[in-house]
């Protein structure tokens, strides 16, 4: 569920990367006296071992597919949560960076999907209330289960939202959860399982890993109130930034239409969240057609839409532009592509 | 990753290999290239969803990174492909969502929905090859001093170097593991039980190994402090970069430089 840059606005993209750097530093913080006690490598090697794990394949049965560890949970089992929601972070840095898996711009969504809900609602909440001190064996395995399934599932509708918010997919918000969750649902249960049954290996072998792991979570603790405040935060902020965009951008295509064709409207089927938004917005506002027209229509000023409206003249323009663009970039690289190669030995 | 025996070589061996070569490119100071590259993705991405003529001039960053650096093709087309499995699943949807005809090429209709899918591709082309550019011709090292520089946490930047470092170590055994099973069950699917036993005894002894790395850092002195080998300094170059870059990308974004090309060529100015 990494998401890529190719489905993130700026807008989603910089109010989420704020959340996860904020989120981030206060762990980083959190974290830095424990340095002196070993968490660092502890934490490097914990976070290794996610990828390494992932190389380790079980069948799922009945199904003939097969399933890896994903580490949400486990590392926030393991390490307690602000540990882990470093280590879960540095491995998306990586997965970014290295394997292409998510995109810069989508980093702050994916870390905070895939980092934040893991370690500080599930964890504190559903498998550390679960679990406690030292669980049997069917406790450990129902709290890991649930915690991963909780954290999927909020991970999954985070995706959604900030995929609708960004407004570049037209996916349906109702169609959108309906592919996402029930998938989610499946791959939580499965990630679950995964993490018990390591959880359940070392409680064997080595109990007193986990009784340190919950020891050294518990004594940080994860302040619950401060918790809300970030999410109430996040809340206020993107539901700002939502507003602004459907009400400045209510769909580009409608203000290309009505700039170029002189129609405001195609009357075709309105879907999609910003007209929900928008319409619902309409109905719910004190002041219909309001505020921020002035920048929005700054806004939209710089946004020349070069698809072509059905006027021939534009169109035909449009396309034979990009076409020249794309001869002259592919010209210039083979330029610099000639005279790197006969530069270098 | 999956079934495949890949024997613990990953995509990031790859790219980090390709960051030793030397080039242009690579000489450039790391934290302009993280900037520049920051700026391009924004500059791409600030664009509505119907956008397509006007990301064409954007092609030109990554093609004159890639042909300046000498990188080879294939590995980067290989990571791209496999980057798109998501960027392709949800913006498919959009031309099963969005029917409105918005124009005719040679008299065909073309739909809101397609112009809008082929605006993803295109952005899911630039941006994660941009990225991918970035990383081939930098290596994790020196982004992580480029990183640290830029006020990253210094805790996190350690916590990406010892994740780095551990990766490709604890990546060949998981591999070996892996193998020793296959090798042993003739074809006999694992489950998940057999599962926690592997991957808890790989764990088990990371953590000792853990143990074992922290004490040799005390023993080596160790104080928190990450100690890069050698400086960043930003020469003329670097500034030349990414200021030409981020003026490029700001007048790529503001005027529509293909259309206007167009208008000229078929003389729709007048």
């Amino acid at each position: 569920m990494h998401m890529a840059d190719a489905l993130v606005s700026p807008g989603v993209g910089g109010v989420m990367w704020a959340a996860s750097a904020g989120v981030g530093a206060y762990c980083a913080a959190k974290v830095r006296p424990q340095i002196d006690e070993g968490k660092l490598p502890l934490m490097g090697v914990a976070g290794a071992f996610v990828f390494a794990a992932q190389m380790i394949n079980f069948t799922i049965p009945g199904t003939g597919s097969s399933g890896h560890i994903g580490g949400g949970m486990l590392l926030a089992a393991l390490l307690g949560p602000h540990a882990a929601f470093l280590a879960i972070a540095s491995v998306l840095v990586i997965q970014a960076l290295f394997f292409a898996d998510g995109g810069l711009l989508a980093l702050g969504c994916n870390v905070f999907n895939m980092g934040f809900f893991p370690a500080f609602v599930a964890w504190p909440l559903v498998y550390r209330a679960l679990a406690g001190g030292t669980p049997g064996r069917g406790r450990l395995t129902a709290s890991a289960v649930l915690g991963a399934v909780v954290s999927l599932q909020l991970g999954a509708s985070a995706v959604v939202l900030e995929t609708l918010a960004s407004g570049i997919s037209q996916l349906p918000f109702g169609a959108f959860v309906l592919l996402m969750q029930p998938i989610h649902l499946a791959i939580g249960v499965v990630e679950g399982l995964a993490t018990a049954a390591v959880l359940l290996y070392v409680r064997e072998a080595r109990p007193e890993v986990l009784a340190a792991a919950v020891k050294g979570g518990g004594l940080a603790g994860v302040p619950v109130r401060k918790v809300l405040i970030v999410l109430a935060g996040l809340a206020v902020a993107t539901g700002a930034a939502l507003s602004w965009f459907a009400s400045t951008h209510p769909d580009g295509l409608e203000w290309a239409m009505g700039k170029t064709a002189g129609v405001e409207e195609l009357p075709a089927p309105a879907t999609g969240i910003h007209r929900v938004l928008a319409t619902l917005q309409e109905k719910l506002a004190f002041l219909p057609d309001y505020s921020f027209r002035s920048g929005g229509e700054e806004a939209q000023a710089d946004e020349a839409p070069s698809w072509p409206a059905p006027s021939a003249g534009t169109s035909v323009a449009g396309l034979v532009g990009a076409a020249c663009t794309l001869v002259l970039v592919v010209l210039v690289a083979l330029l610099l592509r000639r005279r790197q190669t006969r530069g270098s030995p | 990753m999956g079934m495949k025996d890949t024997g613990g070589r990953t995509p990031a061996h790859v790219f980090d290999t390709l960051a030793l070569a030397d080039s242009p490119v690579h000489r450039l100071d790391p934290r302009v290239k993280i900037v520049a590259t920051l700026a391009f993705i924004v500059a791409v991405m600030s664009f509505n969803r119907y956008e397509l003529v006007a990301l064409t001039p954007f092609l030109l960053f990554p093609a004159v990174l890639f042909s300046l650096s000498a990188l080879p093709a294939r590995p980067l087309l290989t990571a791209v492909c496999a980057a798109a499995p998501f960027a392709l699943m949800v913006g498919m949807f959009n031309p099963v969502f969005d029917h409105r005809v918005i124009g005719h090429i040679a008299g065909i209709e073309v739909s809101a929905g397609w112009v809008s899918f082929a605006s993803i591709l295109m952005r899911f082309l630039l941006t994660v090859g941009a990225a991918l550019l970035l990383v081939a011709t930098t290596g994790m090292y020196r982004t992580a001093m480029a990183l640290e520089r830029l006020a990253v946490p210094r805790v996190f930047v350690l916590q990406i170097l010892f994740v780095w470092r551990y990766l490709f170590v604890l990546g060949d055994e998981a591999a070996a593991l892996n193998r020793g099973r296959v090798l042993r069950s003739f074809g006999r699917p694992a489950g998940v039980r057999l599962f926690g036993r592997l991957a808890g005894g790989l764990l088990l002894r990371t953590l000792d190994r853990a143990m074992r790395i922290h004490r040799a850092m005390l023993a080596r002195g160790f104080d928190g402090t990450v100690r890069f080998l050698g400086d960043l300094r930003l020469r003329p170059a670097d500034v030349v970069f990414c200021g030409g870059w981020c003026l490029a990308f700001a007048v790529m974004r503001l005027v529509n430089l293909p259309r206007l090309l167009g208008q000229l060529l078929t003389g729709a100015f007048s």
